[in-house]
């Protein structure tokens, strides 16, 4: 329902002025490709700044690609930007339009926004609040809520005015469980009874994991790999990964801990390693046994998660992806 | 979490019957007008939450200048322009300043990505919030306007061209404020002009004309608030000269068509880069 062909958008460098460096020409999006099928919950994951809200910006017309094609449930998005907001419905980072709404007045003005007449308006957002458990605090302002019911205010704000495709751009921010289930069981229901298609900006593995059929994993504006979870595991399969926690320092007086150190990635007390799995049980031999188990706090030892698909890929990003 | 395979969703699956049928029917387009009542609304209801500290500071701050001048000015021809002055203050401050400081910031922070994917039209969300801006100026407007007569002892039986004042002087400096703060390309820059705005309306509005230096009057002449005042103060004379109140105002309806113009054009540039 949505086939992206080679997209690429480049950020002109930027002159550097007095006190404040410039910055060189990035290529945000990189001759990106995605086929989204209708129906499934298809995610973008990428660490921070890899492109993910350009690409975004660019599925709902909100920005020009500089090159490549767009095309969702058949309409040129490129060509006829202004058709996006007529098929899809997107969730942004920001609240600032609604910030000061209150979340009945929210709902009901996008709703109108999105061509419903006052009483259809009204009714979808009297149905939505209700679903999402809002409707205790439907009348009080975004500004004065928490950072997550305000998230789920704006989610509900989306869903009012059926779109056959929702772009949301990491909806579950700041969200507790309650409020994270209320809108994985609103996009379950849509999916269910009308096919809507989901394109889900996440930096978040686990909800990733959970909630994706397919996922796109973009670095530096490029996709590296796209294939279900499960399907992007099992390019890892043959590792796992093993965290281990010292006390203070390691103990490197410990030959076989010292070897180890140039394989693990270091932050602060935490050595984290991606091993085979008879290495692996070989080290937890190792640590938990002798002279190294004193200065050991904890270790754990676990299957490959998305987190590390990134890594294997090559992506370049140091920290890996946020883990939430 | 998501419990619903693809494959057994309707139509799952298979994007070449998409492809065969054309493309698919499009949502409906929000229409002009409903859509404009529907964020006048949203906007006048902000006001509830933030903007009623700031509408006092106007009107005080418009009461106060009269206070100060009411030393300077002894009545006559100046203190009709003062009054009338200080009464379009409360439009400038209000309908120019906050409305230049508020889409700076929508646009500063990406809020117009929400109303940008949207299938509503960009005049519709101009004027409808510059409508609300000139709406919230009423209250402080009238206040300022009957105070300043009892202030300086003006006839208030024409007090009631205010209903022509406020919507045509509102919707030129409204316009004017929206359409700095969407071309600035920064939030700091659109309030800085704002204030700028402000600060011209009161100095070159409230000051009597006839002390002023020949340069300044002129640049009194192209501020559009400017014809406001005028079209005001010319109502607290004995036998108002209407022909002229019209024709004020009439400058003021027409640079309020084009200003909300520019601001519409400003808004569809700010809101697909």
């Amino acid at each position: 329902m949505c086939a992206v062909r080679g997209l690429t958008k480049t950020y002109p460098a930027v002159r550097g002025r007095r006190g404040a460096p410039g910055t060189p020409e990035v290529r945000a999006t990189d001759d990106v490709g995605l086929d989204i099928r209708r129906g499934e919950i298809f995610g973008l994951l990428g660490p921070n700044g890899a492109g993910k809200s350009t690409l975004v910006r660019q599925l709902t017309g909100l920005m020009r690609p500089d090159a490549g094609s767009v095309e969702i449930l058949g309409h040129d998005i490129v060509r006829h930007p202004e058709r996006a907001a007529r098929i899809l419905a997107y969730l942004g980072q920001e609240s600032t339009a609604l910030d000061e709404l209150t979340v009945s007045l929210a709902a009901e003005t996008t709703g109108r926004l999105r061509g419903l007449d006052v009483r259809r308006a009204r009714a979808e957002r009297d149905a939505v609040l209700q679903e999402l458990g809002l409707t205790p605090i439907a009348g009080r302002p975004l500004k004065k809520l928490s950072g997550g019911q305000r998230r789920l205010a704006c989610f509900a704000a989306a869903l009012v005015g059926e779109r056959p495709l929702l772009v949301l751009d990491e909806p579950t921010t700041g969200m507790d469980p309650v409020a994270r289930r209320a809108v994985w069981s609103a996009v379950d229901r849509r999916r269910a009874e009308r096919g809507t298609t989901v394109l889900l900006v996440t930096h978040n593995v686990i909800e990733a994991e959970t909630v994706l059929d397919r996922v796109a994993v973009l670095d530096h504006g490029r996709v590296i790999a796209c294939d279900s979870p499960a399907g992007l595991k099992e390019k890892v399969a043959g590792e796992v990964r093993v965290e281990l926690v010292w006390r203070e320092t390691a103990p490197l007086h410990v030959p076989e801990v010292a070897a180890l150190r140039d394989r693990a990635a270091e932050s602060g007390r935490r050595w984290t390693l991606r091993l085979a799995p008879e290495e692996a049980r070989a080290v937890v031999a190792t640590v938990t046994g002798g002279a190294a188990f004193a200065a050991l706090d904890d270790f754990t030892l676990a299957t490959p998660s998305l987190e590390d698909v990134y890594l294997a890929l090559g992506g370049a990003a140091e920290q890996g992806l946020v883990k939430a | 979490m998501s419990v619903v395979p693809a494959d057994v969703l309707p139509g799952g699956a298979l994007a070449g019957a998409e492809a065969a049928g054309g493309a698919a029917e499009l949502g409906p387009r929000a229409r002009l007008w409903p859509s404009l009542a529907a964020v006048y609304r949203a906007q006048l209801s902000r006001a509830r939450v933030a903007r009623i500290p700031l509408l006092f500071v106007a009107t005080f701050q418009s009461i106060g200048i009269m206070i100060l001048m009411r030393g300077v000015v002894d009545g006559g021809e100046e203190a009709r322009a003062v009054v009338a002055g200080s009464a379009v203050l409360v439009v400038a401050f209000v309908a120019l300043n906050l409305l230049a400081q508020y889409f700076g910031q929508l646009r500063g922070s990406g809020g117009l990505d929400h109303y940008a994917t949207l299938p509503v039209p960009p005049a519709a969300v101009v004027l409808g919030a510059a409508g609300a801006y000139a709406s919230f100026t009423v209250p402080g407007t009238v206040v300022t306007a009957v105070f300043g007569c009892a202030l300086f002892g003006l006839p208030v039986a024409h007090l009631w061209v205010l209903a022509a004042v406020i919507p045509l002087a509102g919707a030129a400096l409204a316009g004017l404020g929206a359409a700095l703060g969407l071309l600035a390309p920064r939030p700091e820059l659109a309030t800085l002009l704002g204030q700028l705005g402000m600060s011209a309306a009161l100095l070159l509005g409230v000051l009597p004309a006839d002390r002023m230096p020949e340069p300044v009057r002129l640049a009194r002449d192209l501020l559009p608030s400017t014809y406001g005042v005028e079209a005001f103060a010319r109502t607290f004379a004995r036998r108002p000269d209407w022909a002229f109140v019209l024709g004020d105002l009439a400058v003021c309806g027409a640079v309020g068509v084009v200003s909300l113009a520019v601001a519409t054009w400003a808004y569809r540039r700010a809101a697909v880069r």
